[in-house]
């Protein structure tokens, strides 16, 4: 074995620590979040505050028992799960299209799509609002994910659209030269291989919807999700509350970025084109 | 296949959504900003421009937006060479560096809450140390400098993820032959970074540069979190109009403002970061 | 019986014309490689008989059967990929089957045919692998075999063996060629390799620029190039090419050597030889030698003849430097002559 370069050896163990340094500053206040979650509500408003965590369930159990949290929950949920639903059904097939084909209008299309990154898309929901009481979808679950998809659409069609490119075309025409339809060659080949794909950028939408909070506080009152609730209170709801609210948010987005870290780098790479 | 009618038919469902829910609202919040009772004005924007919180509610964001985003590209950017240069762990450094991608505005307020708050763990660790002697009021409604320094601690630490994930996914793209000629050439690390792989990095540069800046000028949820109504942004603004004022006319000038400001930084964007086509790869 | 009849056929692409009214009959189990470089024609004119384009212009008859607006799937063809397209999803048994499940076959004829097929390919010890876990051999062989399960009237193939290394592809080869005869299908192959198409093919047709310069058999090919572009780009090194002069009926003057030709009115037109029909002899084109490169079996002389660069293959033993001057004789019958303005061949 020949010696590592002194030298080499001290850029390796700057790199490392660096490394560590920026990891700490990205988990270290996600860490203190969890250390006020798991504590009791006397301990969260007590000072000075404890690094380590009590484990004492109290502040959760208070943020879930306050009234209309777990309603809150429930539209978040439902909410995230129809935006899912429907930025993949709207973006899935656009995304092949435009893998698949070349067609006149395909640029048009494409700076459609991009047109919607250069615009502030939460403000969607001010004329939205006024709309959705005359239809009659105000304050309603669907309305507010119909808005959340338009936030969700565009990563969705950019992302499956990747997804599809990375798929040969090749593939397809053998098994149309193999006795299948279009849709048949879609059903067999296509889709089992672009199906986790599919899942990790379903899973995006499902974040963006979740995490959304302008949207979602203008366009409902009853029917609020936890991020429209945790913004309206926060004049008014006491530290534990906040705190509980904001590891339950975090949680499930913890869970879905590593759910689909793998994903993350290829679907930007080619959405960046 | 001789389809040519199915790339349409599979594009009308966005494109019916889009027209509905993207193009159509935009011409309403236009028409909404523009017109009283049918008539064109520019008496909302007049409304807008002569409350006294409308200069300050500019000023923040565009303050908060410069010191943001430039401090992120330059933490993006380390981070994205400090991965590349690790040869053990680096899918773990990459999982942990991207997490906060997964979090809210609203949620990343309320961490730095936690932290910044009366009895948060920033006093504590003073208190500890014996710097303070009691708790410190940090985010008070006179502590303009404090709240405007926790929120761009909380921005930078909640979205410099995108960009960085942008940033890696853009290195991934470029042929590492490149640098080994560069190296193979006789330029220093720092030369290869300078004169190789940032000018190669141009377009995913002005995507992450784009979006991250016209998601700084909807800076919202954070800025609520942490300082409640003491800092006003544009985007609080258009909903303190939209809600608490009632006034959708003037909320829709806000959002107007905030689309001009938008799109007039993508273009400096797309010029300053301008990747001719014949120097694509 | 699958005779095979393109008319006329055109494809467009906006303003580039990818083929110009082509028109070519391929006998029942005839083997036809399409040859040519990349952009002349030769894979569209294999995809649009496979369904995989639609011709702009013109009939593409199978079996006496029109199929040009059939998708690919009522075609009765098979086709091999370039990049195998093996579905990586699915086992190579899968594989090989996929076509057979889509016909509704009963399982007893799927597992026949598969195991029939493998063995042909000998790939019979693979069945339960992923494409992953294969070679682009081994990937080539699956692809092969997946087609042959189908028992179609015409296989397809565009540039099967391009992705395989030299040895490989050498090996390939002749096993093709010993599967597709005993097979009894029409086989039409795309090629940009002259070896491959002369070893593989019954019949050749060379391609250039969106058209079909010479259809014939590969020796006829070779001797006998229809056009000055099929000489140039057959053969390795390819013709030599020499202005000539005519200087009475018949009677030709090259370099200043004379040389009996075409009765044509021409005054102009072109001397073609190949490399390895020349000779050293007191008589001939005089040439002085530029490079020397020793292959082996031969030498290889590049000479300059009036001007020209000029090719020579010549006896290994042959003592030439550069700088040296020699005289080059054609072999009796093998000189060929081309049109100056149309460029094809003139009959001597």
């Amino acid at each position: 074995m020949t010696r590592e370069p002194a030298h080499r050896r001290r850029a390796r163990q700057l790199t490392m620590a660096l490394v560590i340094l920026l990891g700490a500053w990205v988990l270290v206040p996600i860490y203190l979040l969890v250390v006020n979650s798991l504590s009791s509500p006397a301990e969260v408003n007590g000072f000075p505050k404890s690094f380590v965590p009590s484990f004492d369930t109290g502040s959760l159990g208070f943020f879930l028992g306050f009234a209309g949290v777990t309603r809150a929950l429930l539209n978040s949920v439902l909410v995230a799960a129809l935006t899912m639903v429907l930025s993949i059904g709207l973006g899935a097939p656009a995304g092949y299209a435009l893998s698949r084909f070349e067609f006149p209008g395909k640029s048009s299309y494409r700076l459609l799509v991009l047109m919607t990154r250069a615009f502030p898309l939460p403000l969607l929901a001010l004329p939205l609002a006024v709309l959705f009481i005359r239809t009659g979808l105000d304050d309603s679950i669907l309305g507010l994910a119909l808005v959340h998809t338009s936030l969700a659409l565009p990563f969705a069609i950019l992302i499956t659209y990747s997804l599809f490119s990375g798929i040969p075309l090749e593939l397809e025409e053998a098994a149309w030269t193999l006795g299948c339809t279009r849709l048949q060659a879609f059903r067999k080949v296509i889709l089992p291989l672009v199906l986790p794909g599919i899942t990790a950028s379903a899973i995006f939408a499902f974040v963006i919807s979740w995490n959304e909070v302008f949207a979602a506080s203008v366009l409902t009152i009853q029917n609020r999700t936890l991020t429209a609730f945790l913004l309206q209170s926060l004049d008014v709801s006491p530290m534990p509350l906040k705190f509980a609210g904001g590891f339950v948010l975090v949680l499930p987005a913890l869970i879905f970025i590593f759910a689909v870290r793998r994903y993350l780098f290829a679907m930007w790479g080619i959405a960046n084109r | 296949m001789g389809s040519t009618r199915l790339p349409y038919l599979l594009l009308l469902p966005s494109v019916l959504f889009l027209g509905v829910f993207f193009l159509y609202p935009f011409a309403l919040v236009a028409w909404e900003a523009f017109n009283r009772d049918g008539t064109p004005t520019l008496a909302h924007f007049q409304t807008m421009a002569s409350h006294w919180k409308f200069g300050t509610a500019l000023t923040n964001t565009l303050l908060l937006a410069a010191v943001v985003v430039p401090i992120q590209l330059g933490l993006a950017l380390a981070m994205a060479v400090l991965v590349t240069r690790m040869t053990r762990g680096r899918d773990m450094a990459l999982y942990v560096f991207t997490i906060p991608l997964g979090i809210s505005d609203l949620a990343a307020g309320i961490i730095w809450l936690a932290i910044f708050e009366q009895t948060g763990f920033l006093n504590s660790m003073l208190q500890a140390v014996g710097a303070v002697d009691g708790p410190r009021i940090w985010l008070g409604y006179q502590d303009k400098a404090t709240i405007f320094l926790a929120v761009v601690l909380a921005e930078v630490w909640r979205a410099t993820a995108i960009m960085l994930v942008i940033l890696v996914a853009g290195m991934g793209l470029i042929p590492k032959e490149y640098k080994e000629a560069a190296e193979v050439f006789g330029a220093s690390p720092w030369q290869r970074f300078t004169r190789v792989t940032l000018p190669l990095l141009r377009p995913s540069l002005q995507t992450a540069l784009i979006l991250r800046t016209i998601l700084a000028l909807e800076v919202f949820a954070v800025v609520s979190a942490l300082g409640g109504t003491n800092l006003p942004v544009l985007m609080s603004e258009t909903y303190v109009w939209q809600f608490d004022l009632q006034d959708r006319h003037v909320a829709a000038a806000y959002a107007m403002v905030i689309l001009g400001i938008s799109i007039a930084f993508t273009l400096i964007i797309l010029r300053v970061l301008h990747v001719p086509k014949e120097a694509r790869t | 019986m699958a005779v095979i009849e393109i008319k006329s056929v055109a494809k467009s692409f906006g303003s580039f014309t990818a083929l110009h009214s082509v028109d070519l009959a391929i006998a029942d189990r005839e083997f036809m490689v399409l040859l040519g470089a990349s952009g002349c024609g030769k894979t569209t004119l294999l995809r649009m008989i496979a369904g995989l384009e639609t011709p702009s212009e013109g009939e593409i008859w199978i079996g006496g059967r029109r199929v040009d607006h059939l998708p690919p799937r009522e075609r009765g063809i098979a086709m091999v990929f370039q990049n195998y397209a093996v579905f990586p999803h699915l086992t190579v048994y899968e594989n090989i089957a996929f076509g057979l499940r889509m016909k509704k076959l009963p399982q007893a004829e799927v597992d026949r045919r598969v195991t029939r097929t493998a063995e042909l390919m000998h790939i019979e010890q693979l069945l339960k692998r992923y494409s992953g876990q294969l070679s682009g051999g081994q990937r080539q062989r699956v692809a092969v075999a997946r087609a042959l399960a189908m028992e179609p009237d015409v296989i397809l193939m565009d540039e099967p063996l391009s992705n395989l290394d030299a040895l490989l592809r050498l090996e390939m080869r002749a096993e093709l060629k010993g599967v597709l005869a005993a097979s009894k299908t029409t086989t039409i192959y795309v090629t940009h390799d002259q070896v491959e198409a002369m070893s593989l093919a019954d019949r050749i047709s060379v391609m250039h620029q969106g058209r079909i310069i010479q259809s014939a058999s590969p020796i006829e090919v070779y001797r006998d190039p229809a056009a000055r572009f099929v000489g140039s780009f057959i053969g390795n090194p390819p013709m030599n090419f020499l202005p000539a002069r005519r200087v009475g009926p018949g009677d030709w003057q090259v370099a200043g050597l004379a040389l009996s030709g075409p009765s044509t009115d021409a005054d102009e037109a072109d001397f073609a030889i190949r490399p390895e029909d020349l000779s050293l002899a007191d008589a001939g084109l005089p040439a002085e030698v530029r490079v020397v490169e020793p292959l082996g079996p031969h030498v290889l002389v590049t000479c300059d003849v009036a001007g020209h660069a000029f090719r020579a293959i010549l006896d290994n033993e042959t003592r030439a430097a550069p700088g040296d001057r020699l005289s080059l004789a054609p072999l009796p019958g093998r000189a060929r002559w081309f049109d100056r303005t149309t460029q094809r061949a003139l009959s001597a």
